[in-house]
């Protein structure tokens, strides 16, 4: 077992769990009753899922200039998503989408979405 | 090989995410699916890259990372303001 193969183990394994991130993403933005809720659960596919998948990349290129680029890129994940979560976030309660909470049950949804009909 | 299920696992997370932009009930839902869409897309050209040989993609994703964030960005302000030349103005 040398050092080479641990490495090529280690990223590989990195790779599928950052898949399983990206997937538990998607499900939860797919699964998700309104707007800041799937924003909740689209930033875990985009910080958690994209950086393991990075890192596991940058373990199997070893040191190289791909692995430069590979930081780069985690670089830009990390600083431009959570900014773009912000901004979603912003614009939707901006237009008027109403977050829905526990009191009002199901009807909050509906409500905001009779009210805001052009944003369709 | 394990490259391939990770890149799999992110294939699946893309169709689901593509049945979100096609049904979610407010552009903003659409909007989310689509930024992270994006990243999906550039995730999958970075592994393809590696399942290949030819890791020279990443230069392709490193500029669809930032065309992605550009693309959110603008239909956020041309959704707030109705038009992309405006200046913007201050936070009340």
């Amino acid at each position: 077992m040398t050092v080479e193969m641990i490495r090529q183990w280690l990223g590989g394994g990195l790779v599928v769990v950052g898949g399983g991130f990206m997937l538990i993403g998607a499900i939860g933005l797919l699964r998700m009753p309104d707007v800041f809720t799937r924003l909740h659960a689209a930033s875990v596919a985009d910080t958690l899922g994209a950086g393991s998948i990075l890192v596991g990349l940058m373990l199997i290129a070893g040191p190289t200039l791909v692995a430069v680029k590979l930081i780069f890129l985690a670089l830009f994940f990390g600083l431009m998503s959570p900014v773009a979560t912000h901004a979603l976030a912003r614009a939707a309660l901006h237009a008027g989408v109403k977050p829905q909470l526990a009191e009002d049950g199901a009807i909050a949804a509906a409500t905001a979405e009779e009210a805001r009909p052009s944003t369709r | 090989m394990m490259l391939a299920a990770g890149m799999l696992a992110v294939l699946a997370a893309t169709a689901l995410l593509v049945a979100r932009a096609a049904v979610g009930p407010t552009v903003f839902d659409r909007l989310v699916a689509a930024n992270t869409l994006g990243n999906a897309a550039i995730l999958i050209l970075a592994i393809y890259g590696f399942l290949t040989d030819r890791p020279e993609f990443l230069d392709i994703g490193l500029v669809y990372a930032m065309l992605n964030i550009i693309g959110t960005f603008a239909v956020l302000k041309f959704l707030r303001f109705g038009a992309l030349g405006h200046a913007g103005e201050e936070e009340p």
